[in-house]
């Protein structure tokens, strides 16, 4: 990979360097440290998908290193949400996103900003599995690379071994790595998803209700993986589960109808939330 | 035992002699396209078991020349099969590029509105009569094309070729497009995501996805070109000969069988069974690929 | 690091310039052959052209009887194809919707849509004018493109009468009419124009088919009009393609004058398809 020697963590988005693009930010090491660093900042997000608004000015803080949960009803926005963090939501026709969302302090709608360039940073885990299908489990967790051309052979084992032992799937597919990645069970294909993710370095992974298609158990993996992940990336989480919500994340977001009603730490959301909607949503009162 | 309301009936049929009547000529009506096969089955069959009394398979497989209306006859299939290959591989050669482009670029550029007026735009193409193409081939593109290339005859499989091409440039087209828009999306999200730019998901991850709805279309294409006669009629000339020289005139299986019925050759005669003989080994060939083109459509259907 | 970078977005946009190019070439190139054939045919197209008879002189020849011909035919294909693709696909639809037969007769109607037309002609010259002795007359020619166009006036129809939903059916067997009476008085009504739209496409097809005729026998220069279903005849694609391949190169703008009238044909044929899909659909039941 061409960045090999770039000495910082975050690289830069833009396509054409100016000498002001990036704050030399140090990485921030001390992972138990209260008051993490801020990772995504965002400040008056809206969205809508023609002419129908559904975000309508979300302010919150993404601190770095954490697992951040977002909570909230069916339609509220969650998915869109966090599909404005890496600039997928611009890929629905008619979609538009106003506000800001800066990414360690860069604004990513920001002139000058390559979404594709963005996106290689922060990695997005879907809801249902989807796996490549023309590809063998190899190629999937090597996709990334392969699709953005930085893929030198050499690196190649030694990048796909320690993605998918990052994604905990090494062991039940080293043997069959040259198979197709369609062939795995449901988790399975949903850890290769992340393994495929975890391949390009992101520092950010989004990860849009990546258990609703799984059963317990392998929802129990995931929910490790995440908590091994969370040393290493900042994870922004959508889920339907309370419970994993509380499980997983450090803080959680709760949204309805497009407006971010209670943001704070997880335990105090299920605990003690300040909201009396929150309180609804969570004991189940609520829809 | 319950009864009906007063004066009404519940027992027996509603269904009377009439009612079954018609459904038998129903039935008839849909066993008619069985029919329609078994027909053909049956016409080629007879014809070519008759041929083969007197035309031996040797003859028939391992001569080089056709001249079933010549006195010294010779009937060597090769010269016919190689102007059918010649002109529907030109064919290809020019309807691949363009219709894949064009699936590619309904697919995955055009915005939905463009879409539904290109589209059917396109398909315009394959309705067009066939003997418009053969006639454009040979009056308009054959000049053109020996202005170009000297020692250009003035019918050869070249300019004929090229024109089937665009006839069945929409069969690529609208074919490949229905595979390439039936690749989900989450597919192409999961590439955006990894940070892939939109020519690398294209070409790395739909086209794959779709390949065998690809070569499907191209398979059906090709079979269409094969088994089309009023291009290469009038524009790749009616001289059987075996020769991959695209600037020569030649004879395609189609036309020999035009060219024979265009005189008037009586039933029972080896020239009258000829056309026969070359339309089973045609019915082979395109049944052939027809058959392969709907099991990968089948294939990609259930896969997506 | 590597990235998309200004060269990705002009490659990027030099991809999508060149599909664009892939469709516009292709119809750009389908607007010169129009415009070829017109500039050609001018010179001969006008009322003497319709109803002249071919002539060995270019400049007196006309299509009149290869156009009645071909209305002929077309009118007869019809007739026959109509009621048997209709019916078909009546059984298909309403009363063997899967099962064995249903299966079979579907796989049989895909792959005879993919058999050469000229083939289609071989069985006409051995089916039709031989073993059923009708020799080489319009309704040998009819029947012929009968069998042809048969598969896609039953493809179409099934279409047709699978817009019917089924709401309407169980509304017609609630008050105690037999199948076929739901068919008759329910679905058929409702499913007719779009039955009558795939039948007109399909029967321009018809009339622009060449191989098949010239298979079965139709004749190249003709003096005088069918005047039964047993009569020799000929029809504009015949005419054309005589025209064409004749050496005199003035027969060449009678050619393009027939392709006009032939596309004429097909193109009134098509708008009425059209306007029919149209007129009905706006009506809402
Ligand atoms: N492609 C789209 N086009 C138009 N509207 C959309 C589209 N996707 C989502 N919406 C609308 O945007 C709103 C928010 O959708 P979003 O998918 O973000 O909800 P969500 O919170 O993720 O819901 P869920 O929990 O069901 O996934 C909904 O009202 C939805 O109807
Ligand atoms: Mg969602």
């Amino acid at each position: 990979m061409a960045s090999a020697g770039a000495p910082t963590a975050p690289e830069k988005l833009r396509m054409t360097q100016s000498a002001h693009s990036r704050p030399g930010r140090p990485r921030e090491n001390s992972v138990n440290s209260e008051e993490a660093a801020t990772k995504f900042r965002v400040r008056r997000l809206a969205a809508w998908f023609g002419s129908q608004q559904v975000l309508h000015g979300l302010d919150l803080d993404i601190s770095k290193q954490r697992v951040t949960a977002i909570i909230g009803p069916s339609g509220c926005g969650k998915s869109t949400f966090i599909r404005c963090l890496n600039r997928m939501h611009e890929l629905v026709p008619s979609a538009r996103v106003g506000g800001e969302v800066r990414l360690d302090d860069e604004d990513i709608y920001g002139p000058g900003v390559d979404p594709v360039l963005l996106r290689r940073r922060v990695g997005m885990v879907f809801q249902k599995p989807n796996p490549f299908p023309s590809m063998s489990i190899r190629d999937n967790v090597l996709a990334g690379l392969r699709l953005t051309h930085q893929l030198a052979r050499a690196h190649a084992n030694e990048i796909n071994e320690k993605a998918l032992r990052s994604a905990a799937l090494w062991d039940e597919v080293k043997d069959r790595l040259d198979e197709p990645g369609a062939g795995l069970s449901g988790g399975q294909q949903q850890r290769l998803c992340i393994a495929r993710a975890l391949a390009v370095e992101p520092d950010v992974l989004l990860m849009d209700e990546p258990c609703s298609a799984l059963d317990p158990i392998a929802t129990a993996r995931i929910e490790d993986l995440i908590h091994t992940l969370r040393e290493r990336y900042t994870i922004v989480i959508v889920t339907h589960n309370m419970q994993q919500a509380a499980r997983v994340s450090d803080r959680t977001a709760f949204l309805l109808t497009g407006e971010l009603v209670e943001y704070a730490p997880t335990d105090r959301i299920f605990t003690a939330p300040s909201d009396k909607r929150t309180e609804d949503y969570i004991t189940g009162k609520f829809g | 035992m319950l009864s009906a309301a007063p004066g009404g009936r519940v027992h027996g049929r509603s269904a009377g002699l009439g009612e079954r009547l018609i459904e038998v000529g129903l039935l008839g009506c849909g066993l008619l396209s069985i029919f329609t096969t078994a027909g053909i089955l049956f016409v080629l069959a007879i014809e070519t078991f008759a041929f083969f009394r007197e035309v031996t398979l040797a003859q028939f497989f391992f001569d080089t020349q056709w001249t079933p209306l010549f006195a010294d006859k010779h009937f060597g299939i090769w010269p016919l099969v190689s102007g059918t290959v010649l002109t529907s591989g030109i064919a290809i050669l020019v309807a691949l590029p363009f219709g894949l482009l064009a699936a590619i670029y309904l697919s995955e550029f055009a915005e939905q509105r463009v879409r539904k007026v290109l589209k059917p735009a396109l398909e315009i193409l394959a309705g067009v009569p066939t003997i418009v193409y053969g006639y454009f081939a040979l009056v308009f593109v054959t000049p053109i094309l020996q202005a170009m290339i000297p020692g250009l005859a003035g019918f050869n499989s070249l300019s004929a070729g090229m024109i089937m091409g665009m006839m069945i440039i929409p069969m690529i087209s609208s074919m490949t497009e229905d595979a390439l828009y039936a690749v989900p999306n989450s597919l192409r999200e999961g590439a955006y995501a990894l940070g892939a730019t939109r020519l690398s998901t294209i070409f790395r991850v739909v086209l794959p996805a779709a390949v065998s709805g690809i070569a499907a279309s191209v398979i059906l294409a090709i079979s269409r070109a094969v088994g089309e006669t009023m291009i290469v009629a009038i524009a790749a000339g009616q001289q059987p000969r075996l020769t991959l020289d695209p600037r020569l005139p030649v004879e395609t299986m189609t036309t020999y069988i035009v060219q024979v019925s265009m005189g008037d050759t009586p039933a029972g005669t080896l020239e009258y069974r000829s056309i026969f003989v070359v339309g089973a080994a045609l019915f082979v060939m395109t049944f052939t690929m027809n058959f392969v083109s709907q099991r990968l459509t089948r294939r990609y259907r259930s896969a997506v | 690091m590597k990235h998309t970078g200004r060269r990705g977005v002009v490659i990027e946009r030099l991809f999508v310039a060149l599909c664009l190019g892939a469709v516009i070439v292709p119809l750009g190139l389908l607007l010169i052959l129009f415009a070829d054939v017109l500039s050609d045919a001018v010179q001969r197209l006008g009322w003497a052209f319709l109803t002249s008879f071919p002539s060995r002189k270019a400049a007196l020849a006309g299509v009149y009887p290869a156009f009645v011909g071909t209305l002929y035919l077309s009118f007869i294909t019809a007739g026959l194809t109509l009621p048997l693709g209709v019916g078909a696909a009546i059984y298909l639809e309403e009363y063997e919707r899967r099962g064995r037969l249903a299966n079979l007769i579907e796989l049989n109607i895909a792959n005879l849509a993919g058999v050469p037309s000229v083939i289609y002609g071989l069985l006409g010259l051995g089916l039709f004018v031989r073993i059923a002795g009708m020799g080489r007359s319009l309704l040998a020619g009819a029947a012929t493109l009968a069998l042809l166009v048969l598969p896609i006036v039953i493809m179409a129809s099934r279409e047709a009468l699978r817009t019917v939903p089924l709401s309407l059916r169980e509304g017609s067997y609630a008050l105690g009419a037999t199948r076929w009476q739901t068919i008759r008085q329910v679905v058929l009504p409702m499913a007719f124009p779009g039955i009558l739209t795939g039948s007109i496409l399909a029967i321009s097809r018809a009339v622009g088919e060449t191989a098949p005729l010239i298979v079965v026998g139709a004749l190249t220069y003709v003096t005088f009009l069918p005047d039964s279903l047993g009569a020799p005849f000929t029809a504009l694609p015949i005419q054309i393609f005589n025209w064409v391949s004749r050496p005199q190169a003035e027969f060449v703008l009678n050619a393009a004058a027939g392709i006009v009238v032939l596309l004429g044909t097909m193109l009134a044929l098509n708008a009425a398809a059209i306007f029919l899909r149209n007129r009905y659909q706006k009506r809402t039941y």
